[in-house]
């Protein structure tokens, strides 16, 4: 390879980091408020499903990016806000009721794309101007650049902190740790289903079945591997992505051999990778103390 | 006392008919009669003989499955990886199959069923590892393990043993004395030796949970970790144990499928038998018998929900999902049982 071709290469892979981790960072940052309020969010993967599916549908039939982003935002809090209740007020367990949330997504997306599309695997592809360009992408460093400042300096981010860390305190004060914590998963809900609208309708042109394959989950580890603080978990977003990127650009090129690697092998990179973060770089890192704990006022 | 005991009975009972409720308002709301969408889940399941064996068949996974995830609940861990964990142990079958396609001992299915398990043990090992000595979230890693068994069948069924004779994702046929044999019901209904095989396992599963010593130090880790680390019990080692049972336990999907069924791997064969296996183990209480109990009614919405393909205009099969989805968190939300028990005194 000559310098110039490497340099492209270079940029090839850096561009396309950045689009690539713009689903994790919206879901990563949505998982961020669940978390340090004491909520386990595994329900992350489905609401970032609804979201895809929502977006693409509701841009679909009203040819605006920007109405699809709003219904798929708010569709995704409601299916958030249930998620919510069950674990907040029922007290169901935060795991099994994220993976049944998941489940519900993942059956009732099908049931409900075959009666809208008359199809259960995708929604119609969207034309170019029924699509964001850059949206996303200026919302995304808005929306950290705000959560960081706003987290630190508001009530409510004082109040989620105290939610996640010690919710009996927050009770003593006179503040529902029922509502910061409903609060906090409602933001996540739309913070995940702008991130699965920013699969559906800005990396690509429509809803496809299963379209996350994991991200929700993935930026989960980032907001461990990024000890449960917004910045650091920007960077792991942001590692992660670079992952997913080197995997898409090293798809067809033979490194060793006459045969290109199999795509299969490669595209596992970012779950290895994942593996490996959380197992080996993350130390020390000390999750909130009531994380997963649901509360109870006596 | 006594109320509580007979809602501990009843309690899952009552949270099937609300998640079928729910879900039959559900497939209402999408434009389909649901006394008639009942009917079709009934039959489908239960209509003949050859449904019944549909449905036993399906029910076999859900058995291993379920008890993959009691098995490391018990142990106070989340086994979201029982996916994972079957893909490699029917992989490991199906290898074993194909390589020694020679050996002529009448003891082969036996070899092919170890290799299931210990396909399916050593994906639980890493979790397993991970968790005790490394302290990394065994749901997140079981998970990203999932995502890891699917690319590595995909690959070694593609390229390392394709069955050349198809287009099919599939791998060559494994030798015929591997198999187990089938028992058949009607001319075309079997039901094979893995369904028998699933009920001992859910034997010896109790009896090793709650007659053994190890059983019991597992359980109590599960209990209080810090009580159990205390008492001098070594909580790593049963960490490390229990997730490398369950995964053996879930590799023995491998015998149902590839040694009593296809006989050859084929990629997608798992309709996500191992996230069913979590709904089977919680509506099963994490005990053995309600781990059976629960795949049997599983089994057989899986199998009454593939009639509304074709049974239906509006809705698909996917409506099995939301069934278990609701029936997990009618299970789950502890709250609301408790309300409602308030509320009788």
């Amino acid at each position: 390879m000559t310098i110039e071709e490497i340099e492209t290469y270079c940029l090839q892979l850096f561009n396309s980091t950045l689009r690539i981790s713009i689903p994790l960072l919206f879901a990563a940052l949505g998982g961020f408020f669940s978390e340090r309020s004491g909520v386990i969010n595994i329900a992350l993967e489905g609401l970032m499903l609804v979201g895809a599916f929502a977006s693409a549908a509701i841009a679909y039939f009203t040819h605006s990016p920007w109405l699809g982003a709003l219904g798929g935002a708010l569709i995704a809090s409601f299916f958030a806000l249930f998620y919510g209740v069950f674990v907040i007020y029922f007290r169901a367990n935060q795991i099994v009721a994220g993976v049944a949330l998941n489940m519900l997504a993942f059956g009732l997306i099908p049931l409900i794309a075959k009666v809208l599309f008359d199809v259960t695997g995708s929604s119609p592809g969207l034309s170019i101007e029924d699509r964001f360009q850059i949206m996303p992408v200026v919302l995304i460093i808005l929306l950290i650049v705000f959560i960081h400042f706003w987290f630190q300096k508001s009530s409510f981010g004082l109040w989620a902190k105290f939610a996640g860390e010690h919710p009996m305190a927050l009770h003593s004060a006179g503040i529902s740790v029922f509502r910061v914590r409903l609060f906090s998963v409602w933001l996540s809900g739309i913070l995940a289903g702008l991130g699965g609208m920013s699969l559906s309708i800005f990396l690509s042109s429509a809803y496809s079945r299963n379209m996350t394959a994991g991200r929700g989950f993935m930026a989960l580890a980032a907001l461990v591997f990024g000890k449960w603080k917004p910045l650091p978990t920007v960077f792991a977003c942001l590692l992660f992505g670079f992952v997913d990127a080197l995997q898409i650009q090293l798809q067809g090129i033979v490194l060793w051999g006459a045969e290109p690697v199999p795509v299969q092998l490669i595209q596992i990179l970012p779950y290895v990778i994942t593996i490996l973060v959380l197992s080996g770089f993350v130390g020390n890192a000390r999750p909130p103390s009531a994380l997963g704990l649901p509360f109870t006022k006596s | 006392m006594f109320i509580k005991k007979i809602l501990i009975i009843i309690q899952p009972v009552l949270a099937i008919c609300m998640g079928l409720f729910i879900g039959l308002m559900i497939a209402y709301g999408l434009g389909e009669n649901p006394w008639s969408v009942l009917k079709i889940l009934v039959n489908g399941a239960f209509g003949s003989t050859h449904d019944l064996a549909s449905t036993l068949f399906y029910t076999t996974p859900l058995i291993f499955t379920g008890l993959s995830v009691t098995i490391a609940f018990q142990c106070g861990l989340f086994n979201i990886g029982a996916e994972g964990q079957l893909l490699s142990g029917a992989f490991a079958a199906t290898t074993v199959g194909i390589l020694f396609a020679n050996l002529g001992s009448p003891l082969a299915p036996f070899i092919a069923i170890c290799a299931s398990f210990i396909g399916g043990a050593l994906w639980g090992f890493f979790a397993g590892y991970l968790k005790a000595k490394r302290g990394s979230h065994e749901v997140i890693n079981t998970i990203m393990l999932n995502f890891i068994a699917v690319g590595i069948t995909s690959w070694l069924t593609l390229y390392v043993f394709p069955n050349r004779g198809t287009q099919n994702p599939e791998t060559q046929e494994i030798a015929a004395q591997f198999r187990v044999p089938s028992l058949f019901l009607t001319e075309h209904a079997t039901v094979n030796f893995s369904f028998f095989l699933a009920l001992l396992v859910a034997v010896l599963t109790w009896f090793f949970l709650w007659k053994t010593v190890l059983g019991y130090k597992l359980r109590a880790t599960g209990q209080n970790i810090t009580a159990a680390r205390l008492s001098g019990i070594s909580v790593n080692q049963m960490q490390i144990l229990a997730m490398v049972l369950a995964g053996g336990v879930a590799g023995l999907v491998g015998v149902a499928e590839i040694l009593g069924q296809a006989g050859k791997f084929r990629i997608g064969f798992s309709p996500e038998y191992g996230f069913m296996g979590i709904a089977v183990s919680l509506l099963g209480r994490n005990k053995p018998l309600g781990v059976v109990l629960s795949a049997l009614l599983f089994g057989a919405l899986h199998k009454g929900t593939m009639n509304l393909d074709l049974e239906t205009e509006n809705i698909t099969r996917d409506l099995s999902l939301v069934f278990e989805a609701l029936i997990i968190l009618s299970v789950t939300a502890e709250g609301l049982w408790s309300y409602i028990l308030e509320r009788r005194k």
